[in-house]
Order: C-alpha cells, then sequence, then structure tokens
C-alpha cells in the first residue's frame, strides 16, 4: 500500500484534479464551471465504466443505467420525501450499486458480445419501465421544486456546491482506480479480462470478483446522477437513460487507452474538447457528428491502444509517470 | 511404495453428447511421484485434467484430494487447495507483463499472498524457469517455448501440492525439451507432486516414476516406465498413430 | 374489445412481423458469418428510408421499384463499409468491431441530419385497404409484407442453391477451414455485409412505405433486430422470419390489454430472459 500512496503519478493526478476545481473558483467563471462540470461528469463516467470494461473486459453498454437509476432516486428521494443533496447522493449511490449487484448476478454470466447485447437490452428496458412508472412521473419525469435550493444558500450558490461534490467525485474515481489498478482484486480482474477460464484455473472466484467490479464501478454514476439532476432541477426518462451517452462514454476510454488510469481522463477531457471545437466550428458545425465519426474509426484503425496506450508504449521513460 | 496418496480419481466418468470422453478412469497419484499419463490422441487425457481441476464436473465418479472429496468443486476452490496446472494450447494473459502472469499465479493459488509477497515469489519462479530476464515483456509477445516456461511458472508460483502439466514439451526442440525436464525435476525434488501429460515418449518414459495409459477414455494399462513399453495392449492402442508406436518400440529397445 | 378487433390488430402486427423480420435478416447474417454485431445497422435503415424517399420524391419512381434500388446500393455500400471499417479488424477483441460500426453509424447518422434536418418525412402512397371486421388493414402493408416473403424466399435460394452463397455458409461455419478449401473468404466476408446492408436498407425502404420517419428512426429498428435476432438465434436468417413474426404477435397483441407504452418492457424484458436461458435463440439446438 505504501508504494500505492508515494507514486508521483498518483499526486500529479490529485494536482490535477485541484486545480480543474479551483480554477472557475478563481476566476468566478460560470461558463467554464459549466464546461467542467461536463468534463468532471464524463470523467468520473469514464473512470468508473473502465473498470469492468477496461479491467474486467466486459463491453458495458449499460453504464447509463446507473446514472439515470441514482439520479431518479435522489431526486426522488429530495422531491417527494424532501431529504437533503448529501442523503440523495448516497441513496443514488448505493441504489446503483445494489441494481449493480442483482443485475451482475445474473447477466455476468453472459460472455463477449453476448453480455453486450444484455446490458443494451438492460437500458432499453430501464428507459421503457420508467417512461410507465407512476411514483417517478412516467414519461413527464420529475421536478424539484425551486425552494430546494434555499437550504443550500440560493439556486446560485448550489451550482457551485454541485460542481465542488462533482469534482471531488470525481477525484475519488481517479483514486479508486489507481488503487484498483494496484491492488491484487484489480490484477485478479486483469486477469479475467485476459482469460476468464485460466483465471479460475488459476484459483480466481471469478464470479465473485466481476459482480464486485460491476457492483463497484455502478456506485459514482450514481451519485453522479443525483448531482446532475440536482444541477438541472428536473429529470426526465429520455435524459436519464440515454444509449447514445453510454456509448459516447465507451468512445472517451477508447479514445484515452483502454484498461489504463489515465485514459478515461484524458479521453473524457479530450472528447468533450474536441466536441464543443466541432459546434462552434461555422465550418464543421453542420457536420461535427460526421468528423467524429471519422475520427473515431480513424483511432480504432490505426492506434486501437488509445492516446495513453499510445505514448506508453513509444516512451518507456514516462510510463512511471503515465499509469 | 509407502507414500501416501495425496489425489485419488475413482471410476471417473465424463460424457459429452453421446461420446464418452472418460471412462470409468481410476488412479491413484502418490505424494512425491512423477507419474505419466500417455495415449493416443483423443483418448480423454486432457478432459480427465480438465475434470480433476474442476474446468466442468464429471458425469460420475468421485476424485479425493488429501483424503477430502473435491468431486465437482469450481475450479477456482481446487485451485486454492493446491492443484495447479497448465494447459496444451498455453494461455498466457497477453496484454500483462511476464512478471504479472506469475505474480497472480502467485496471488490466487494456494499460497495466496499478498500482492507484495507474490512479486517476490514470482521473481524466484522466473529464476527458477530462467525467465528473469523477461519480466518487464508482455506475455503475448513471447515465442511459443517462453510461453510454455511463462505458463510453468504461474503454475508453481500457486505454491501446489499437485501440479497437472498438459504437454509441456510439445513444440519444443531437443535443448529446449531437456531444459524443461531440468525444471520438472527440480520442481519435483521440492516436494510438488507431479500428473503429466505428454507426447513425446522418450522424455515422459525418462521422467516418469509411473506411467497410465488411456485408450478411448479406459485405462488400458499402468505401471512402471519398462512395464508399459513391453505391454502389448499399449503398443495396440497406439497402431493407429505409428509414429508414436515406433517411439514405443524404441524405448523398449533402449531399455 | 371484440374479437376482431383483436384478430385485425394481430393480422396488422404479423405483417409488420415479416418486415421486421428481413431487417433483422440482416443483421443476424452479419453475426452469422463473422461475429460482428453491427452498430450502424440502424443507421443503414434510416439510409434505406431516405433513400427510397429521394427516389420517390425527386425522380418520381414507383416505391417498390425505389425499394429494389436502394437494396442494390445497399450491396454496394456494405461492401465499401466492410472493406474501411471492418476488414482490418475483424479479428480483434468485441468491442473493436462494435465501436468501428458505431462509428460509421454517427457518420451517417451526421450526415443525414446534415443533409435532411431531423424532422419527420413521409412518402405519400396508398394502395387502398382491406376490411376485416369492423377494422382496417392498409393495402401498403400486405405488400410489403409479400416483398419481405420474396426477399426471405431468395436469400434461402441463394445460400442454398448457389456456389457462392454455399461458400456463405462454409465461411460462416468456419473460417479457417473453408480458406483451406480455397474459398476466397475476404471476398466472402464484404459480400456477406454487403447482403446484410441490403437486407438493413431494403427493410428501411418498405417501413418508409408504412410510416413517416426521421434520421434518427432507424435505431428503433436497429433494437427490434436485437431482440429479433435474440428470439430467433443470432446467425439463424430464418430464425429471424420467425422472431420478427413474434415481434409483431406481441406489438399486435399487447395494445389490447394495456397500454402500449408497455409494449418496449415487455420486448426487452423478453431479450434479456432468452439471451439468459437459451442464447442460441427459440429455435437453436443444444450444444
Amino acid at each position: 500500500m505504501k508504494r500505492v500512496f508515494t507514486s508521483p503519478f498518483l499526486w500529479l493526478g490529485v494536482a490535477f484534479f485541484v486545480v480543474l476545481a479551483a480554477w472557475p473558483m478563481a476566476t468566478n467563471d460560470p461558463t467554464l464551471r459549466e464546461d467542467l462540470f461536463l468534463i468532471l461528469m464524463f470523467i468520473t463516467m469514464a473512470l468508473s465504466l473502465n473498470i469492468i470494461l477496461g479491467f474486467t473486459g466486459y463491453v458495458n453498454f449499460g453504464h447509463i443505467v446507473f446514472f439515470g437509476l441514482g439520479g431518479y432516486m435522489g431526486i426522488y428521494v429530495m422531491s417527494i420525501l424532501h431529504w437533503g443533496l448529501f442523503t440523495a447522493m448516497l441513496v443514488g449511490g448505493i441504489s446503483a450499486s445494489v441494481l449493480a449487484f442483482i443485475l451482475g448476478a445474473i447477466i455476468l454470466r453472459l460472455r463477449g458480445a453476448y453480455f453486450a447485447l444484455a446490458t443494451i437490452g438492460i437500458n432499453e428496458m430501464m428507459l421503457a419501465f420508467v417512461s410507465n412508472f407512476k411514483p417517478f412521473g412516467s414519461g413527464i419525469g420529475l421536478s424539484l421544486d425551486f425552494g430546494v435550493y434555499k437550504a443550500y444558500g440560493g439556486a446560485g450558490k448550489a451550482l457551485w456546491l454541485s460542481f465542488i461534490l462533482l469534482a471531488i467525485a470525481a477525484l475519488l474515481a481517479f483514486i479508486i482506480t489507481f488503487v484498483l489498478k494496484k491492488s491484487k482484486f484489480g490484477l485478479g480482474l486483469m486477469v479475467i479480462r485476459e482469460d476468464e477460464d485460466a483465471a479460475m484455473v488459476m484459483g480466481i472466484p471469478t464470479p465473485t470478483f466481476k459482480n464486485l467490479a460491476y457492483t463497484l464501478s455502478a456506485f459514482l454514476p450514481g451519485v453522479v446522477g443525483v448531482l446532475y439532476f440536482f444541477k438541472n432541477g428536473n429529470i426526465e426518462p429520455g435524459e436519464a437513460f440515454n444509449l447514445e451517452m453510454s456509448i459516447e462514454v465507451l468512445v472517451m476510454i477508447m479514445l484515452g487507452g483502454f484498461g489504463t488510469v489515465s485514459g478515461p481522463v484524458i479521453g473524457a477531457a479530450l472528447y468533450e474538447e474536441i466536441r464543443s471545437w466541432l459546434i462552434v466550428n461555422p465550418l464543421l458545425q453542420s457536420m461535427h457528428l460526421v468528423v467524429a465519426g471519422i475520427l473515431l474509426l480513424a483511432i480504432i484503425l490505426f492506434v486501437p491502444i488509445g492516446v495513453v496506450g499510445w505514448i506508453r508504449q513509444r516512451l518507456p521513460l514516462v510510463r512511471r509517470y503515465l499509469e | 511404495m509407502s507414500a501416501q496418496v495425496i489425489l485419488e480419481v475413482e471410476n471417473v466418468v465424463k460424457n459429452f453428447g453421446g461420446l464418452t470422453a472418460v471412462d470409468r478412469v481410476s488412479l491413484q497419484l502418490r505424494e512425491g511421484e512423477i507419474l505419466g499419463l500417455i495415449g493416443p490422441n483423443g483418448a480423454g487425457k486432457t478432459t480427465l485434467f480438465n475434470v480433476i481441476s474442476g474446468v466442468f464436473p464429471p458425469t460420475s465418479g468421485h476424485y479425493r484430494f488429501m483424503g477430502r472429496d473435491i468431486t465437482g468443486l469450481p475450479a477456482y476452490k481446487i485451485a486454492r487447495l493446491g492443484i495447479a496446472r497448465t494447459h496444451q494450447v498455453v494461455r498466457p494473459l497477453s496484454e500483462l507483463t511476464v512478471l504479472e502472469n506469475v505474480t497472480a499465479g502467485a496471488c490466487f493459488g494456494r499460497g495466496n499472498q499478498s500482492l507484495g509477497e507474490a512479486e517476490k515469489t514470482a521473481v524466484g519462479v522466473l529464476g527458477t524457469v530462467n525467465l528473469t530476464e523477461k519480466k518487464d515483456t508482455l506475455a503475448g509477445k513471447l515465442n511459443l517455448p517462453q510461453k510454455k516456461r511463462v505458463e510453468l511458472a504461474r503454475a508453481l508460483a500457486a505454491k501446489p501440492y499437485v501440479l497437472l502439466l498438459d504437454e509441456v514439451l510439445a513444440g519444443l526442440n531437443p535443448t529446449e525439451v531437456s531444459v524443461v525436464l531440468d525444471i520438472i525435476k527440480e520442481i519435483r525434488e521440492r516436494g510438488i507432486t507431479i500428473l503429466i501429460i505428454e507426447h513425446l515418449m522418450h522424455a515422459i518414459m525418462r521422467i516418469s516414476d509411473r506411467i497410465i495409459v488411456l485408450d478411448y477414455g479406459q485405462k488400458i494399462a499402468e505401471g512402471t516406465p519398462q512395464e508399459i513399453v513391453n505391454d502389448p495392449k499399449v503398443i495396440e492402442a497406439y497402431l493407429g498413430d505409428p509414429k508414436l508406436a515406433q517411439a514405443l518400440v524404441r524405448e523398449r529397445g533402449e531399455r | 374489445m371484440s374479437i376482431n378487433t383483436l384478430a385485425a390488430s394481430i393480422i396488422d402486427g404479423l405483417l409488420i412481423g415479416f418486415v421486421y423480420g428481413i431487417a433483422a435478416m440482416g443483421l443476424t447474417l452479419i453475426w452469422g458469418v463473422m461475429e460482428v454485431i453491427n452498430l450502424s445497422h440502424g443507421a443503414l435503415i434510416a439510409l434505406g428510408m431516405f433513400g427510397a424517399l429521394l427516389a420517390v420524391q425527386s425522380f418520381g419512381l414507383y416505391p417498390y421499384l425505389a425499394f429494389i434500388l436502394v437494396a442494390a446500393f445497399g450491396l454496394v455500400l456494405g461492401i465499401i463499409v466492410y472493406s474501411i471499417a471492418i476488414h482490418r479488424i475483424l479479428d480483434a477483441p468485441d468491442l473493436t468491431t462494435l465501436l468501428s460500426t458505431f462509428a460509421v453509424s454517427m457518420i451517417i447518422i451526421g450526415a443525414g441530419t446534415a443533409a435532411f434536418t431531423t424532422s419527420p418525412r413521409n412518402i405519400e402512397f396508398s394502395l387502398g385497404s382491406v376490411n376485416v371486421g369492423s377494422s382496417i388493414i392498409l393495402g401498403t402493408k400486405v405488400v410489403a409484407a409479400i416483398i419481405a416473403i420474396i426477399t426471405t424466399v431468395l436469400l434461402y435460394l441463394f445460400l442454398y442453391r448457389t456456389r457462392t452463397g454455399k461458400s456463405i455458409r462454409a465461411v460462416a461455419n468456419n473460417r479457417a477451414a473453408a480458406e483451406l478449401m480455397g474459398i476466397p473468404s475476404t471476398k466472402i466476408l464484404a459480400l456477406s455485409f454487403g447482403i446484410g446492408t441490403l437486407l438493413a436498407m431494403g427493410s428501411g425502404a418498405l417501413i418508409a412505405t408504412l410510416f413517416p420517419f426521421t434520421i434518427l428512426s432507424g435505431s428503433t429498428y436497429e433494437l427490434k433486430s436485437f431482440v429479433i435476432g435474440v428470439l430467433g438465434g443470432l446467425g439463424n436468417p430464418a430464425g429471424s422470419l420467425v422472431g420478427g413474426l413474434i415481434l409483431g404477435f406481441i406489438e399486435g397483441l399487447i395494445p389490447n390489454f394495456m397500454d402500449t407504452s408497455w409494449t418496449p418492457v415487455i420486448e426487452f424484458a423478453l431479450f434479456v430472459l432468452i439471451l439468459l436461458v437459451k442464447p442460441q435463440g427459440l429455435f437453436g439446438s443444444e450444444e
């Protein structure tokens, strides 16, 4: 453990998140804060998805389910039961993890593309179910009463608060990922990724390991869901269970580097930057999806190990500083 | 032959649909010995390994390890009790380094070591199999003989009581064969009991204390290498494979 | 609710089921031959819809002639997509082909959005209707179902009666063995992707004669194709037709008993259930 916490890479990462969080606060710039909110959100989503996808090797298209469910549970307890934001975050995270635990026990028996398909099915099932579920407001969803923000010093302060909490969640995701990568449990997951049958014969209780990884990967998306929809003030099914967003997070991991620690962070930041650049560029505006698609295709065809993987391969000297 | 029986297989049957791959096989593996398992292709040798190591449960029959009935236990539990194995077709963890491969073996096998201890064990085992200088290479980038040694090291790092070796010599050149044979002998000297499947007749005769012959899933012969090469039933079983039959006869000449 | 309404809605569902069937056949053929889940399937269906729209509106073609043109275009496009986006990475992990086909989908939908926006379109076209009791069944649905059946029969004749078709089946069965027998696997794989795309775009062209659509509509049909593919067994084109009929039946039946919006809940629950208990499909044999 000592080795883990003296790693220069870990502290570089922590510094990165602190700077990212402090920057809009120092300049008191709400626009920058909103941009960084999205980036930090995607970083957390990508890092957590990486646990089951990059470490364990299970292609999960339904990561957004945990974001959506967490969001709904959080907004539900806040709007109907009038619980506070912190309790709601906990409720969101825990309910996402509980769902993952139950789902995992059922669908992690499937391998390869069959698992991937099942996660698409579950995402669509949740979307369809919540759209019909009366306590969650069916197709309309749930809204927060404006008065909710008063407890946090008004809407303006509440936005800052949710930004800071999100930055903490992102930092937590980063630390969890790094510790995992350096732990026995993490090594077990990577063995499963490489060869699940060999893993069993080597003494790894694969069903338990996989399910723990899945449950762990669900927690922070649940928390982030609460923060995101708390900030928005309302939640509706289409936004909570958007399959496209799941796939976008997957793309971010590929872009940065599958199974690495910094890959999902760099991938998420890069993807968001590229996208916002494409959207505002007058020349490419209408074609931004086409350009993004071509870019993705080029990465998959020519740099399948992602940016971080590529750098690590080319520059062995920086490996110690770039996990 | 006063040594204790460490692994006892009793009337194990394994059916796949209509096909009986292993047919009422019984064997006793005694502590500290090297027991060879030979037989023509498709005789059910690897299937028997798969059953013993828990990859799939037997259709019927039992097997006991150190006095405990382990029939049908999942593979990871059997591994934890102290049975490690290698695979006929190597299964390197390609995107992990050689050191990580072997460390994982030490972490999760009988040793159940912490990551730090496991890494020390791994470094030691890599020395035994002469792979120290490759420890930071990705396992997928090695050549076949090296991959085989990684697999052996991975199994060994688990500190097993019993090691199941499935054709570790196949595809190696004569020099490499004798290197691996030396490694196997060294493993035995550490007190690890070995059950080994091998097609290389010359090698298995040299290294085994006893040999069991399987044909069409059934045990057709059991005895010392001397007894096996002189058993007409064994030659008969190998008739479908003239090259191996010849090798067998050659062994007889040498003894 | 009368028996008549029930019968009419089920017939209606089954007719659409045939069209779903050929859409899913495209997906499942590609899976069967190269084990690639084609995430551009929905985008290709949408492209088929707009192809038909263009042919009918700009060139005044008869919609079913447009179907043939769109399908032929699909064959060529599929071969091109295979060559650029699939061939190089065919043996890479699942995730790679999933993402490369998704990238293709982004490109198609992006270009489609730029060209056609996301507002709904439809092909104005009618073939009258048939009365079943007090309910009406549209002629276009009957014709679409008939075309879907003919397409299926042609596909089967091709796969089982022609040399090329037999090669496709050989490659699906065991690519390495097929190569040893002298089958040019690259050409066969490209052709299979082409046929899969032909079926996707063709089904899009048929659906366009039935319902209004946007460039984003394809995703609904892609998800339906997944459900059908799993029902009928991935890699089993005949199963797709039956799977399509089952889905059509469910869609015709459910609105008679509960709110239509529950249909997808039941469809996807069925989908996950079948993946778990019988991943080889309802008609697949046990290993």
